[in-house]
């Protein structure tokens, strides 16, 4: 017979140490894997993706900054994930400031001056995600609906109105496409420093990690955002309206989305489509839970999220694998560390029964 | 073989929840005919130790003989097969069945399926030990007592020889626990071996034959109920000499004033049904007004509308600022209520659920109220600490430190923790759930004590308690609600326990005899 038994807590260093060991596992079970399935030398493979990710520094500020873009979605979500507010809306809020962006680029990039216009697209973007964030928060607020399926939908009809949008906007007509936007003036568009176009949102995302860990872990809001997810009776029985703050935590969770919207648009794309969120909004939830919502260690999470998916292109174009291979790989990593929580939380024991009673 | 061999007999039983050691090296014999009392505080062991024997547990080593068999008991369906039964603090009944259909449900009888001849079989069996039970009444009809009787036939009728019952009387008033015992006296005299855990010390002197008692999850010794005084059972149970009196100094009569006046107040749920009805009293400054009922009987309502937490439907709830200025109470929130400068303490029944946030430390449970203060849009930890740290020190809360979760305290120790924060306050009004559910004897003493010393200060204390022995020995007045109704108010110096508990079921509530 088999039972599973809570573990004594464990120190710290002994906890981490338990976990970069299981990384090694997973990547030796990942190397075996490969060699198996495709025939490949895994070190190769291995390779490969290292050089994919850091082979010159061009790669390296891309990789820099599709973490940025994840780790902002990512802080976005922490404040409501904290509430117990499971927003999925990510995806649609991220689109909703992006395409807030772009409108702002296509409709006043010739007619506004450039100081006036990123302004103008900042607060449109953060209204937009927080506008998309805050439906469902209101309805969860008023009726209790359920979050997780309201800003999940949410998404689709995002989807759909840049869509439609893209079709209102697309140059040349009838390419389905709006190409780049503002290609000769480059209205709109976030400024290089130090000629490095990566280098602003590096640097925003650092910001706003910081921000949100201070927030979070310091602010009275945050600890309101705290007792409120840990229990909502207690919130009320202190006269925390829990009301308002599922709705402003709400806002803040969409205005930041909002924003890395601003991000790509203006940023890195310059244009806009329907798939620009690309996931993010999805793999932002991984990278939360991964992190145990501290944004610190989110930058760990995304970092090791980002380096997979880009080595992973990487392989498949070398070595003509499958697109998928890659995702293999890192669906074998992620199972190893989220099987390690568990097992750092408890044990299983197998319970000596037969003797037991044998001896007796 | 000696004369007479023991129905179960447990050896060198022991059981640990990651650091907890639950029970260790637990043996003891229970016998056919006899009603054995397992005794023991909050936490010594006594539930786990009967889980494993009920199957919901398996222990980590020792062993278990039924009948002087070796058994091993994976499962509570081997516990039936072995003739085990328990009967747990929280019924697992389906509402919308009938008695019957309950009593049945999950067996798998060879045959027919025949409801009828079941409900036969339920209604001999109701005869021969004087239960009184309609099996073809519906579950949600029925009371507390009714439903636990429930529980107690679907036993039976399963041929369980072997019956543990979790703390019986919890929920039941003074005559139902009579009439519990009557039955249980039959089974026994039928030779069922029948084990009662509790910490009450009066029922366990009227029930049982022997009283085993566990301290720490350790057997500590075991006495003929006849032999021995409840005082003696109170220094094995708690280990050390402990006096059995609470204190009722008199109020300080020069400066009582009315500070709390309830009249006509009113309160339906969220499903329409009335959970208070036409409620009026009032409470006085340097007095602990108690309040008695059947569990469920309004009093979280009646506690929660006057903090503010409660929507009313009607009447009005007073509070006397001095002789001449009084603010109305109903429609303010905890909130504003604080902002009118009212302190008003409370000690809710759900202490990790609603006084508490059970995943933060001390210093973060004790900024709960104060966390709004200063104008910074940061908090400030170094008040919330000290308080923390005096908390500790002064009720000798048993925690490696103020960082500490507070749900991996002890309940005697989460209630100082909450209790310290409420008082600390410096309140005019005190109210208290259950203050002492679940706690061991020092902790509830403390309890008392610091709810005197309220009353000293001045404060209005209101008590909400399950236990009427505590009722009768701390309180002023004792006010008895009923169904959401108040049938009395009494002093708690003259009045008797069964006055009170008469009172408790006057208005009929979910009892229609």
């Amino acid at each position: 017979m088999m039972h599973i038994v809570k573990r004594k807590e464990m120190p710290l260093a002994q906890a981490m140490a338990i976990r970069f060991g299981i990384i090694g596992i997973a990547l030796i079970v990942c190397g075996v894997i490969t060699a198996l399935m495709t025939g490949l030398n895994p070190i190769d493979v291995y390779a490969t993706m290292i050089k994919g990710s850091f082979g010159s520094p061009r790669k390296v500020w891309i990789l820099l900054q599709e973490v940025a873009i994840l780790l902002c979605v990512s802080l976005a979500l922490t404040p409501a994930f904290r509430m117990k507010f499971w927003n999925l809306g990510g995806e649609g809020q991220v689109l909703a400031g992006a395409f807030a962006s772009a409108a702002c680029m296509i409709t006043l990039g010739n007619t506004v001056p450039g100081v006036l216009l990123i302004p103008i697209m900042l607060v449109a973007a953060l209204a937009a995600g927080a506008l998309w964030a805050a439906i469902p928060a209101l309805f969860k607020a008023r009726w209790d609906t359920n979050e997780t399926l309201f800003t999940l939908m949410m998404n689709y009809v995002a989807t759909q109105i840049v869509a439609y949008f893209v079709i209102v906007w697309e140059v040349p007509k009838g390419s389905g496409n709006i190409g780049i936007i503002n290609q000769s003036t480059e209205a709109g568009w976030l400024p290089k420093i130090a000629n490095n176009k990566y280098m602003l949102i590096v640097i925003l995302a650092v910001l706003l990690t910081a921000a949100m860990y201070v927030y979070l872990t310091y602010s009275k809001q945050g600890y309101e955002i705290s007792v409120v997810g840990e229990s909502p009776s207690t919130a009320r029985y202190v006269g925390i309206k829990v009301n308002k703050v599922i709705v402003r935590t709400l806002l803040i969770s969409g205005a930041i989305c909002g924003f890395t919207g601003l991000l790509l648009v203006s940023g890195s794309a310059h244009t806009l489509t329907t798939s620009i969120a690309g996931g993010r909004g999805f793999t932002a939830v991984m990278v939360a839970w991964l992190a145990k919502f501290n944004p610190l260690i989110m930058i760990g999470s995304s970092a090791l999220l980002e380096f997979m998916e880009s080595g992973a292109g990487e392989i498949s174009t070398i070595y003509g694998l499958n697109q998928s291979f890659g995702d293999i790989l890192t669906g074998i990593i992620l199972f190893f560390i989220i099987g390690t929580e568990f097992f750092l939380t408890y044990r299983v024991v197998l319970s000596k029964k037969k003797e037991d009673t044998a001896h007796v | 073989m000696g004369e007479k061999q023991p129905a179960v007999r447990l050896r060198n039983i022991s059981k640990s929840f990651g650091p907890v050691q639950a029970n260790n090296n637990v043996s003891l014999d229970i016998n056919r005919g006899e009603i054995l009392a397992l005794l023991g505080e909050n936490g010594s062991g006594k539930t786990t130790l009967m889980n494993m024997l009920s199957g919901i547990y398996f222990p980590d080593s020792g062993s278990i003989e039924i009948d002087g068999k070796p058994a091993s008991i994976g499962s509570p369906k081997d516990a039936f097969d072995y003739g085990i039964g328990m009967i747990h603090q929280h019924f697992k009944l389906v509402n919308v069945f009938t008695a019957t259909e309950n009593i049945v449900l999950g067996l798998r009888d060879k045959g027919k399926f025949d409801l009828e001849a079941a409900a036969d079989k339920v209604r001999s069996i109701c005869d021969a030990y004087g239960f009184d039970v309609d099996p073809h009444q519906k579950v949600y009809d029925m009371s507390v007592s009714q439903k636990q009787t429930v529980e107690i036939v679907k036993l039976l009728y399963r041929g369980a020889e072997i019956l543990i019952l979790d703390e019986p009387t919890a929920v039941l008033t003074p005559q139902e626990t009579d009439k519990l015992f009557a039955v249980l006296r039959n089974m026994r005299d039928d030779g069922k071996a029948i084990i009662i855990i509790t910490h009450k010390l009066n029922e366990v002197k009227d029930i049982s034959d022997r009283v085993v008692v566990l301290r720490k999850g350790e057997y500590v010794g075991e006495m003929k109920t006849a032999e021995a005084s409840t005082q003696e059972m109170t220094n094995m149970m708690v280990g050390h000499q402990v006096t059995l009196n609470i204190d009722r100094p008199d109020p300080e009569m020069k400066y009582r004033m009315e500070r709390i006046r309830v009249s006509h107040l009113t309160v339906t749920n969220r499903e329409g049904v009335t959970k208070l009805d036409d409620v009026s009293f009032s409470a006085y400054t340097g007095e602990i007004l108690g309040i008695a009922g059947i569990s469920g009987s309004g009093q979280k309502e009646l506690l929660e509308a006057i903090a503010g937490l409660q929507p009313v439907e009607s009447g009005s709830i007073e509070y006397n600022v001095d002789d001449n200025v009084s603010e109305q109470l109903i429609g303010m929130d905890p909130l504003k209520i604080a902002d009118m400068g009212v302190v008003l303490s409370f000690v809710p029944e759900d202490r990790l659920g609603m006084g508490l946030v059970a995943n933060m430390d001390l210093t973060d449970n004790m900024m709960l109220r104060s966390f709004r203060n200063g104008l910074s849009p940061l908090t400030n930890r170094s008040q919330p600490k000290h308080l923390a740290e005096l908390v500790v020190d002064e009720l000798e809360v048993d925690t490696p430190g103020v960082g500490t979760q507070v749900s991996k305290l002890s309940g005697g120790n989460v209630q100082k923790v909450l209790v310290g924060r409420e008082i600390a306050a410096a309140p005019t009004v005190l109210l208290s759930a259950y203050a002492v559910r679940g706690l061991d004897v020092n902790s509830s003493y403390l309890i008392y004590d610091l709810l005197n010393r309220q009353k000293g200060n001045g404060v209005a204390v209101i008590y909400v308690g399950e236990d009427l022995d505590v009722l009768l020995e701390l309180c002023d007045r004792i006010l008895v609600l009923c169904g959401g109704k108040v049938s009395g108010i009494v002093d708690g110096r003259t009045t008797t326990k069964n006055e009170v508990g008469l009172m408790m079921t006057k208005l009929g509530g979910g009892e229609a005899s």
